[in-house]
């Protein structure tokens, strides 16, 4: 789309777009070529010296073992995040939406963990679930189920999904809310006079109404699950214990800050990078399509 | 409704209230662990109810910090994490409303290559390139300083996209009106665009206040400086110090603290924090 009326300068664009373009090429550009670069050298131990090695960066990444885990990990937190945060939500926002009354209000209780830091989330429960104090740990053990996230890989992993899906909750059922309510009314009416229950009028109309939203939400939430989570696997586990919960966006800082391996964590800084385009892609061709929302 | 069926609405008001429960239950335990003295919290099973020390701990925290020597006090971390806000939801915004302005309303060469460069920085999360924006950032002496902690942040394509839809909904009637009355592009820019905007520059800066508050792994890498941390960066420090006897009662105070400012923003900005929602992500 363009503008049929414009302005004649030949400087003031230029000193318009000025700013933005400097920030983006000196944040940006500038470090995302390093990365590139970086990531087909390696760096002498004792630094100074580096030598060109092509894909070696890249090619053991993928022999390494670690690494391998690090992204299964991943796959498999992103799946669970993504899994459990939409059913939550699409429940709460289903049940919100069938109430006339009160889902205004219950929209203002649930807009709230949008703003809760990711880090500030995962200090929350972790002192919910710390092994000491925490009160869900001391009701757990109660019932006979030893909590421990700080030795317990699975436990950790399981406490970094329940925060991040915490956090996300408030931006899933916001876009499931307004989803459903833009389902015209007349067409649950009309299949409530043919005698559809409610069970049957939400799987055989709502639900795919609903669908467009849903996929949406879909990766956005893996998005966050990838690259969002951040905060919270540092405040709670530190990607621990072991390599539990030591995600592909976690091993990057850890190998590049911690590690000072520079070149492997370059290069998996690249791959991320591409990563990260292709869910964008994904994510730009769906919003074009997405007609009847 | 469309029918009434009395069990099944009573159902989902208590489906709903279940779930706002569950939500509010971490919120709810940090509250009351703020509350308490530290002996208290160090026995389990901790109380669920507030207790009587909430001025005490809060004074605390606000005017020394976590309690020990050296440690910051959250007054200062908080006034940084304003600073860090702000200046990044402004900064947002003014840089992206004048690029938006003139890809929009000029002709001139090399401008899709720009738009373009500006929107490959939409893929980018800062955590993705870590590393070497830190050494960028390094290289340019601006490790512990205000515009350290803001600047890196403030370039991302998603404003920029937001006011560009705008614009291009602005009838050209107006653009022509201003050029039959003489108004320079500033002119129209101040005196129409600007006040035009207005709802847009509200949801975003929402939207961006509350990211340049939350943000964490930034702020963390680039101050070493007590006197320019930030509140969620300190939060989540102390709960991580390995310590002999930690001051939960003190930890949650912070965390209070923390979160408050975000979330009020959230409450009593709601209809333009959903509108920001929608549009940023369109």
């Amino acid at each position: 789309m363009e503008k049929r009326v414009t302005f004649n300068s030949r400087w003031l664009p230029y000193l318009l777009l000025g700013p933005q373009l400097i920030i983006t090429l000196v944040f940006f550009f500038w470090p995302s070529g390093q990365a590139m670069y970086q990531s087909v050298l390696i760096e002498d131990v004792f630094g100074g010296n580096s030598k060109f090695v092509w894909f070696e960066n890249f090619a053991q990444l993928f022999r390494d073992d670690s690494y391998a885990h690090s992204a299964q990990l991943t796959v498999v937190f992103s799946f669970l995040v993504a899994a459990i945060g939409l059913g939550f939500s699409l429940l709460l926002a289903v049940m919100a939406d069938r109430v006339i009354r009160g889902a205004t209000a219950y929209k203002t209780f649930l807009v709230w963990p949008y703003a809760v830091a990711p880090a500030v989330a995962g200090v929350l429960w972790g002192f919910l679930f710390n092994p000491s104090v925490g009160i869900v740990a001391w009701m757990l053990q109660g019932i006979g189920i030893e909590f421990n996230y700080v030795i317990n890989g699975n436990q950790a992993l399981l406490l970094v999904v329940i925060a991040a899906v915490w956090n996300q909750i408030s931006y899933n059922f916001l876009f499931f809310l307004a989803g459903l309510q833009s389902i015209p009314k007349s067409l649950i009416e009309a299949a409530a006079i043919d005698g559809a229950g409610p069970g049957r009028r939400f799987w055989d109309i709502i639900f795919p109404l609903l669908s467009p939203v849903g996929f949406f939400l879909l990766v956005i939430n893996i998005i966050y699950a990838f690259f969002g989570t951040f905060g919270v696997v540092d405040a709670l586990t530190k990607g621990g214990p072991g390599h539990a919960t030591n995600i592909l966006v976690y091993k990057v800082y850890n190998d590049g800050f911690r590690g000072q391996d520079l070149g492997g964590s370059s290069a998996q800084s690249v791959i991320l990078m591409i990563v990260v385009i292709a869910l964008t892609f994904v994510q730009f061709r769906f919003i074009e399509r997405r007609v009847h929302y | 409704m469309v029918e009434n069926r009395p069990f099944l609405t009573v159902l989902s008001h208590l489906i709903v209230l279940l779930g706002l429960a569950i939500i509010a239950f971490p919120v709810w335990m940090t509250f009351v662990a703020s509350t308490h003295s530290q002996q208290t919290m160090l026995q389990s099973p901790i109380p669920l109810l507030p207790g009587p020390h909430l001025i005490e701990n809060y004074t605390k925290v606000l005017t020394e910090g976590y309690g020990r020597v050296g440690s910051t006090p959250v007054m200062m971390t908080l006034t940084n994490s304003l600073i860090m806000a702000l200046g990044v939801a402004i900064g947002k915004i003014a840089i992206s409303i004048t690029s938006a302005f003139a890809i929009v309303y000029f002709r001139f060469p090399g401008r899709m290559y720009f738009f373009w460069a500006i929107f490959v920085t939409l893929m980018l999360p800062v955590e993705v390139r870590i590393v070497p924006t830190y050494g960028v950032v390094a290289s340019l002496g601006m490790l512990d300083s205000y515009a350290g902690l803001i600047i890196p942040l403030i370039a991302s394509a998603t404003a920029t996209f937001l006011f560009r839809q705008f614009f291009l909904s602005v009838p050209d009637e107006l653009t022509e009106a201003a050029r039959v009355d003489g108004a320079s592009p500033m002119r129209f820019f101040w005196d129409i665009l600007l006040p035009m905007s207005r709802t847009s520059i509200a949801a975003l800066f929402v939207i961006q206040f509350i990211y340049g508050w939350n943000q964490y792994l930034w702020p963390l890498l680039i101050t070493t400086k007590e006197s320019y941390y930030t509140v969620v960066m300190t939060v989540s420090r102390q709960a991580n110090v390995v310590d002999s006897v930690p001051s939960w009662n003190l930890l949650m105070a912070m965390a209070m603290l923390a979160m408050l400012p975000p979330v009020l923003v959230v409450v009593f900005m709601q209809r333009q924090f959903v509108r920001g929602l929608v549009e940023t992500e369109k």
